[in-house]
């Protein structure tokens, strides 16, 4: 019984429980919105969201896993930026600016040996990326810009970029897209291909978490994460510490751009058929990053979880077009669940009050 | 002479609805709730006032409809705009990450009713609201093509809406109440007021204003709603900031960014620019870079209210 007690007051389960929460309150209003628009199919579609990856197999574990290792790694970037107090709404501008440079090494750089050449193309992303989040970071440093506003303004021009970018250097006019990369670019794939049955499948999953321990690391074992957080915490008491928030700023800036632009360059070398479009949208993978990071608390396991979940309901709103619902249902339970994830506090209230309530109770036990 | 009322005339169709969106913001903001949602509310209201329109449109047509179409948008916007108020006054929730939920939820939502009621996510509208030419007005020498040829009611009510925002905010017993709520909320407590009470009035505002905005920015830019407004939420976002969360700064940059837009998309349209070599995505990109360079020169004084995004909380007085 002392056990449970401990489980309901540590801070990281509570948090765990508070998403937990939050994800049942969204499922529970999208099944809502499943009722109200078909009542007689929505049973068996919303079970086909919980299964998600799950009802088609290895295939499907595999197509979770490449839908996820993206927006994990964007998850971290918004995530990273949290922790100093930062909200980097510019994922989506650096990852499309991480994928066109993993892009242009993989069809320009062949004279780069074969081992090596996806290596340079994956660290050409993350430094693209960085260079874009360096940006809103400067800018807040120096001339207290909002955060906010900057990086919405650098994904428009990321955006555009890009597009003229494509059209100069790697595109192929008949589809309007970019051309494939080089073989030798494209990110091994280790039998994992053969053993999940997708083409999807490669290591970006392997790399994607050991970014995951990496960040995790640097956030809660070095000095420097030390730094990050006291600024995110309280920037006044930093300052008076000797802390160099203003550094800071810059630096957590430009990982978070290093860590989406990174993401970007998985995606575009999976040498799954996807390609850079020359399109007028934003990368949603930017976005959904947002949620991830929200969802998983900023926490880097968190946001593994939470972008593995979110991939998983994904795969599994794309299978309930199989009773004619649009799939467009997961973005709606997805926004459900980080609005009630903003009542964090209230329910770490609720949980707390049950925690006391049975720790009481096994005080009148004994 | 011609091209200066072509680009007039386009500035407005661009201006408007940045004016009116960004003029919601600073209702919200002033009473001390960031609204970052603005993006959401606007494509809200647009989705609920465009179906209004393609369904009575075989019935009605013109200002009639148009103004229907203005007050389902804004109606539609003020009661999703209550989530955020909910989560922001009641539950304490951080602003950001409710506003961004409100973002993520618009678009989704539109998309999946569309589909789901008619099978395709545009929808259609004919647009039967153009004036070429308001009677009587549209003579004047000078201001009357600048003005009153070429446009839709709804720059008229957009004028409207920054002229009252004006003297609400600035000479009413509620624009004061509001004001001290974003600024000093423990000491409008202290005095009566109720600071819940005046922090909803600011954001149901904001979600009226920002919903007819949605429809605003529809209206004269094209003839189906595809669940986008083109980030244009969160360009009002940036006129705000940029206009220091005060009416006539805010007038100002709309207009700002209304031109640059305008040289954005209708560059084609101006003799001296279509000679130019340059690429059409480069003209895109110009508003955006204009915004960062400009908020970078004017950020340092920040005038930002300053009790916004802190929920306020009675017993910490």
């Amino acid at each position: 019984m002392k056990k449970k007690v401990n489980f309901f007051s540590s801070k990281g389960s509570n948090s765990f429980l508070s998403a937990i929460m939050a994800i049942a309150a969204g499922l529970l209003f999208g099944l809502v919105i499943l009722l109200i628009s078909n009542a007689k199919e929505a049973f068996p579609a919303f079970v086909m969201i919980l299964k998600g990856g799950f009802a088609s197999g290895l295939a499907g574990l595999g197509q979770v896993l490449y839908l996820a290792t993206p927006i994990i790694l964007t998850g971290l970037s918004v995530g990273f930026a949290f922790k100093t107090g930062l909200f980097n709404i510019g994922s989506s501008g650096q990852f499309t600016c991480g994928a066109f440079a993993a892009v242009y090494i993989g069809v320009k750089w062949t004279f780069l040996p074969g081992g090596i050449h996806w290596i340079v193309a994956l660290l050409g992303a993350a430094l693209v990326g960085a260079l874009w989040g360096i940006v809103p970071g400067v800018l807040k440093a120096i001339a207290n810009v909002n955060e906010v506003i900057t990086s919405i303004m650098m994904n428009y021009i990321g955006m555009y970029l890009i597009n003229i970018l494509i059209v100069k250097f790697v595109h192929d006019p008949i589809k309007n897209q970019s051309v494939p990369v080089a073989p030798t670019a494209i990110i091994p794939k280790a039998g994992l291909d053969k053993l999940f049955g997708t083409n999807n499948m490669n290591i970006s999953v392997f790399i994607a978490i050991l970014m995951v321990v990496l960040i995790y690391i640097v956030l809660n074992k070095t000095t420097f994460g030390y730094e990050l957080k006291a600024c995110g915490l309280s920037p006044d008491a930093s300052k008076y510490a000797g802390i160099n928030a203003k550094r800071n700023i810059v630096l957590s800036m430009v990982i978070a751009g290093a860590l989406s632009g990174f993401g970007g360059g998985l995606l575009y070398l999976a040498g799954s058929g996807k390609y850079l479009q020359v399109l007028d949208v934003l990368a949603p993978q930017g976005f959904n990053g947002i949620s991830v990071a929200l969802l998983g608390m900023s926490n880097p396991i968190g946001i593994l979880f939470s972008g593995l979940f979110i991939a998983h309901i994904t795969v599994g709103g794309s299978n309930t077009q199989l009773y004619n619902f649009v799939p467009e249902v997961i973005d709606i339970i997805i926004a459900a669940i980080i609005y009630c994830g903003a009542f964090a506090l209230l329910f770490k209230n609720l949980i707390a009050r049950f925690g006391k309530k049975s720790s009481g109770a096994t005080k009148e036990e004994g | 002479m011609d091209i200066l009322y072509f680009i007039v005339q386009q500035t407005m169709f661009f201006a408007i609805p940045l004016l009116i969106v960004a003029l919601g913001g600073m209702f919200s903001e002033r009473s001390g709730i960031v609204n970052i949602a603005l993006e959401g509310i606007m494509v809200m209201g647009g989705f609920f006032s465009i179906a209004v329109i393609h369904l009575l449109e075989n019935r009605m047509s013109g200002q009639p409809l148009l103004l229907i179409a203005v007050l389902v948008a804004g109606v539609s916007g003020a009661v999703f705009s209550l989530l955020h108020a909910f989560a922001a006054i009641n539950l304490k929730a951080d602003q950001t990450i409710s506003g961004t939920a409100l973002n993520l939820f618009a678009p989704a939502f539109a998309v999946f009713v569309a589909r789901m009621v008619q099978g395709v996510q545009q929808i259609q509208f004919k647009d039967t609201f153009f004036i070429r030419k308001v009677p009587v007005l549209g003579d004047i020498p000078v201001l009357g093509p600048l003005l009153f040829q070429n446009a839709y009611v709804t720059t008229y009510i957009g004028l409207a809406v920054a002229i009252m925002s004006g003297v609400v905010i600035n000479r009413t017993k509620f624009g004061l109440r509001l004001r001290a709520c974003g600024e000093h909320p423990q000491a409008a407590d202290s005095v009566g007021i109720n600071v819940y009470k005046i922090r909803y009035a600011g954001v149901i505002i904001s979600g009226a204003l920002a919903g007819i905005g949605g429809l605003v920015f529809i209206v004269p830019t094209s003839t189906n709603f595809n669940a986008s407004v083109a980030g244009y939420g969160f360009l009002a976002l940036a006129v705000l900031i940029f206009g220091q969360w005060r009416t006539k700064r805010i007038i100002v940059a709309a207009f700002f960014f209304g031109i640059m837009k305008t040289f954005a998309s209708a560059y084609s349209g101006i003799p001296f620019l279509k000679t130019l070599p340059i690429s059409n995505e480069v003209y895109k990109m110009i508003p955006y870079i204009a915004t960062l360079v400009i908020l970078a020169f004017s950020s340092k004084n920040s005038q930002a209210p300053r009790a916004e995004g802190i929920p306020y909380d009675k017993g910490s007085r």
